[in-house]
């Protein structure tokens, strides 16, 4: 026991303490982790074909910034690991391939259809597991429950993606996008996979059913029409403000002039 | 008993009754004396009754949600009719609220009109304090109901703001913690005044009943009372009126207050009625059921107050952090200075707003009376210093809402924050320097109207081969508005008896100077004879 004590105060202690501790997280975010890669690699079945095919467009489209077998290069960083869930949230919503260079990939029509998007997804996922695309039971939003996808979104998102999903700014030109008409499919990769600025929501963080909550609220957000009539963008007194000060008052303007302009 | 001879006998039942009021209460009395107070007609007359009748609106709609929300922040499970937000704990405050959006009869209908009435009270008071402001009408004799206004002004914001904090969901949470995170950085007693405000630790369990206390009593009460004030004020001062032929410092040309003023005014409240029941019914205001119950630890995006506080928040925003020092110092507690000193802009711009009819006073020395208002051109420094405060306040309030900025003209929030920075500091410099320009401008051209008349487009061949284009003189009427107006002049610093200068009395004169020294003088009488003896000349040769 003595013996013990006195180890204790060994320079060396910390350390081995904190490479312990650093070991225990680590194994357990392997472990965390793995459980979401099996799960996804499980439910794809690509076939040869596809990764074929998908090289081939992978070759022409992407190459030049992801390297030829998509190690990276300095105008674009390695794909290996991604999974297909990144390739099909990125190229799906448009974002890949990227324009131009800047603080973000913007969102604008694909380019792929969704059978090359999957064969681009194919060829990524072959390079090294990483989270699949989501199957239909994940993203079926008549078995989610909405209020507890509020609960998660309200704790988990809402300060970049605004209360009601519309959206915010983030620092030097970054911005989380508006959530309103993103695909279900989408949502859920985009949790997975933290696009860009967006953090990771692992299935440790947000489970699987937890995620299919969130989807459900937000497409119940979606098409609720707004209680209260027109949303104004839902983005809050900024709005309101700018209603009143600009159509309110302008009414008010219009009558006050009628009124005064007929003298008795 | 002539009395008994001389009384009115009704020949209808209701002048019967009518009377039998009239004598026991003298209505016919008030009538006649209030009756026959004389309303000069002009649209911008009319915002202080939109702030008096949304005011009433107010109340009326704020008296239907008391009977249904429940100020308590007792912790308890939502089981009302709105899905997303089934079962979720929350506080019985936002419980009611949600409650009253979606289970109360008409309940959703009466928030939004009590809160877009808020919203247009504010605005009302602000544009009639800028018409009051640009026209003068703050000068003597009404300097004390410029102050009583000015506290109306700052009444309603907290009214605003206690109302804005009631329902409990993390927007008005938000707004709390900005106020407990203010009150904590006062030195010394911030920290308890927090913990007495709060009733313990932020968020405690005491603020919102205390909030609903001071928002449905107290501050109504003392907004009631102002008003009175401010009203009375107004009958005995009687009204202001624009420049124009026939109206003088001693009387008041426009319509006696009854029947007719009376009638419109009347059917005036039912047009504010109307427009704020119109925005209500159509327009979602403040979706609380978005926001999702009270918790300290999320903020979201997109948190901003109502635009009436949005310039304190603005302020706030602007101050850089830690840049490029921690902005703290120590003396005798921790004065947390990124906090303190961004309330200093409001203290500046309300302490020169309260006290401006005594610094105009005091430079000018004039001391008159005045009941007819200035034109805004005709006051140039006052209406470029006015502009100036607008921009400043306009500047912060900006500033609340950096963030759409950003996203809306896809441009980064840094940026925004760095553009907003240099027009914080020089922005007030350049509106002032810009307004006080165009003044002098438009004077310029009143003295050219007055001069030379208008231009008719009109142009003809001389004889001798000329080419001139006819002017048309103005009409008296027209004439009299361009003439006649109050122009002070520089009054320079004044020994005392002693024959000394003071310093106080030199600043006044350079004040002075830099008020008034490129007016423009109204056209004199002489100059108007020689420029018509010009035109006739000019007429005359051929
Ligand atoms: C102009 C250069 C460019 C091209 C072309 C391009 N990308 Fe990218 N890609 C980038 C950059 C830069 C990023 C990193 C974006 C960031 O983090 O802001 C990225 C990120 C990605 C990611 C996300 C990686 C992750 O960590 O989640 C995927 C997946 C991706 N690209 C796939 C593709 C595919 C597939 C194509 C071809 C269809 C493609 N990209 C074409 C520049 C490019
Ligand atoms: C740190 C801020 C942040 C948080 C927290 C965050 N996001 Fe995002 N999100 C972003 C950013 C930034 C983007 C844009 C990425 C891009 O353009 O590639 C984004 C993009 C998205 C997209 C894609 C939208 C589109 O139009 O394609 C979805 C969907 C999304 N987020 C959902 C979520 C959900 C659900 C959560 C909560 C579980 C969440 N985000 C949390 C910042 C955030």
């Amino acid at each position: 026991m003595k013996a013990l004590s006195q180890k204790r105060r060994h320079p060396l202690a910390a350390i081995i303490l904190l490479a312990v501790a650093l070991v225990l997280t680590g194994g357990l975010y392997a472990v965390a982790s793995a459980t979401n890669q099996a799960k996804a690699d499980s439910e794809q079945n690509y076939t040869a074909d596809d990764i074929a095919a998908g090289q081939k467009l992978f070759q022409s489209n992407c190459a030049t910034c992801h390297g030829t077998s998509g190690e990276g290069t300095d105008n674009g960083p390695s794909l290996v690991g991604v999974g297909a869930a990144a390739v099909d949230f990125q190229v799906g919503t448009g974002r890949m391939p990227m324009q131009m260079q800047g603080t973000q990939a913007q969102i604008k029509p694909g380019q792929f259809t969704d059978d090359q998007t999957k064969q681009l997804s194919s060829y990524v996922a072959s390079l090294g597991a990483g989270p699949g695309v989501p199957d239909k039971e994940s993203l079926d939003t008549s078995k989610g429950d909405a209020a507890n996808g509020a609960k998660v979104f309200l704790a988990n998102c809402a300060m970049c993606h605004n209360a009601a999903g519309s959206g915010g700014a983030l620092t030097r030109g970054k911005f989380a996008p508006t959530l309103m008409n993103v695909s279900e499919e989408h949502i859920y990769e985009a949790m997975e996979t933290g696009p860009q600025n967006m953090p990771v929501f692992n299935d440790a963080n947000i489970t699987p059913d937890e995620k299919r909550d969130v989807i459900t609220y937000l497409k119940a957000q979606e098409s609720n029409s707004s209680p209260g009539g027109l949303a104004l963008g839902s983005l809050g007194p900024v709005s309101e403000g700018l209603f009143i000060w600009t159509i309110g008052l302008g009414l008010v303007i219009g009558f006050t002039v009628w009124l005064t302009s007929r003298s008795a | 008993m002539s009395n008994a001879v001389n009384e009115y006998q009704a020949s209808t039942t209701p002048g019967r009754i009518a009377n039998f009021v009239d004598t026991r209460v003298g209505m016919s009395g008030i009538v006649r004396e209030f009756g026959r107070k004389i309303f000069p007609d002009h649209w911008t007359f009319m915002f202080g009754e939109v702030a008096l009748y949304s005011l009433v609106i107010l109340i009326l709609s704020g008296t239907y949600l008391t009977f249904f929300f429940d100020p308590s922040m007792t912790s308890k499970v939502y089981d009302g009719s709105y899905v997303p937000m089934k079962g979720v704990e929350m506080s019985a405050a936002y419980a009611s609220a949600l409650h009253i959006s979606f289970d109360i009869r008409g309940g959703l209908f009466m928030r939004q009109v009590h809160h877009w009435a808020a919203l247009l009270f504010v605005v009302a008071i602000a544009v009639h304090m800028m018409r009051v402001f640009f026209t003068g009408a703050f000068r003597r004799p009404r300097e004390l109901n410029w102050v009583v206004g000015g506290m109306l002004f700052v009444l309603s914001m907290a009214a605003g703001f206690t109302g804005y904090s009631l329902p409990d969901d993390v927007l008005s949470g938000n707004g709390l913690r900005i106020i407990d995170g203010v009150m904590k950085a006062i030195p010394l007693v911030g920290t308890h005044l927090s913990l007495f405000f709060f009733g313990g630790e932020f968020p405690g369990h005491a603020v919102i009943g205390r909030l609903y206390t001071l928002h449905i009593m107290i501050i109504p009460a003392l907004i009631l009372l102002t008003v009175a004030i401010h009203l009375f004020m107004v009958v005995v001062h009687k009204h202001t009126q624009y420049p124009g032929p026939g109206r003088t410092e001693k009387n008041v040309v426009g319509f006696p207050v009854g029947p007719v003023y009376a009638a419109k005014a009347g059917g005036f409240f039912f047009v504010v009625f109307g427009i704020i029941a119109l925005m209500a019914g159509t327009v979602t205001i403040n979706a609380i059921w978005n926001y999702g119950p009270y918790d300290p630890s999320p903020v979201q995006a997109g948190t901003q107050p109502d635009w009436y506080i949005g310039w304190v928040d603005g302020a706030l925003r602007l101050m850089p952090g830690a840049w490029p020092w921690h902005w703290q110092v120590q003396a005798g507690g921790t004065w947390v200075l990124a906090v303190l000193l961004p309330m200093v802009p409001a203290a500046i711009l309300l302490g020169l707003f309260f006290t401006w009819p005594w610094l105009e006073r005091w430079v000018t020395k004039d001391n008159r009376e005045h009941h007819i208002l200035d034109r805004p051109r005709n006051a140039p420094f006052r209406t470029g210093a006015g502009v100036a405060g607008v921009t400043w306040y306009s500047i912060m309030m900006m500033a609340a809402s950096s963030d759409l900025i950003a996203t809306h003209f896809h441009v980064a929030l840094n940026d925004v924050a760095y553009v907003l920075r240099f027009f914080f500091f020089f922005g007030p410099f350049i509106a002032f320097e810009i307004t006080r320009r165009i003044c002098l401008s438009l004077q310029r051209k009143d003295r050219e109207l007055v001069l030379h008349g208008i231009e008719t487009g009109r142009v003809v061949q001389l004889p001798h081969g000329e080419f001139i284009e006819v002017h048309e003189p103005l009409n008296e009427y027209d004439r009299y508005r361009l003439v006649n107006f109050n122009s002070p002049v520089v009054s320079p610093a004044q020994p005392d008896k002693k024959g000394k200068i003071s310093g106080g009395e030199r600043v006044r004169g350079r004040l002075s100077r830099l008020f008034f020294e490129d007016r423009v003088a109204p056209v004199s009488p002489e100059e108007l004879e020689a420029a018509h003896k010009h035109h006739e000349l000019e007429s005359g040769s051929h």
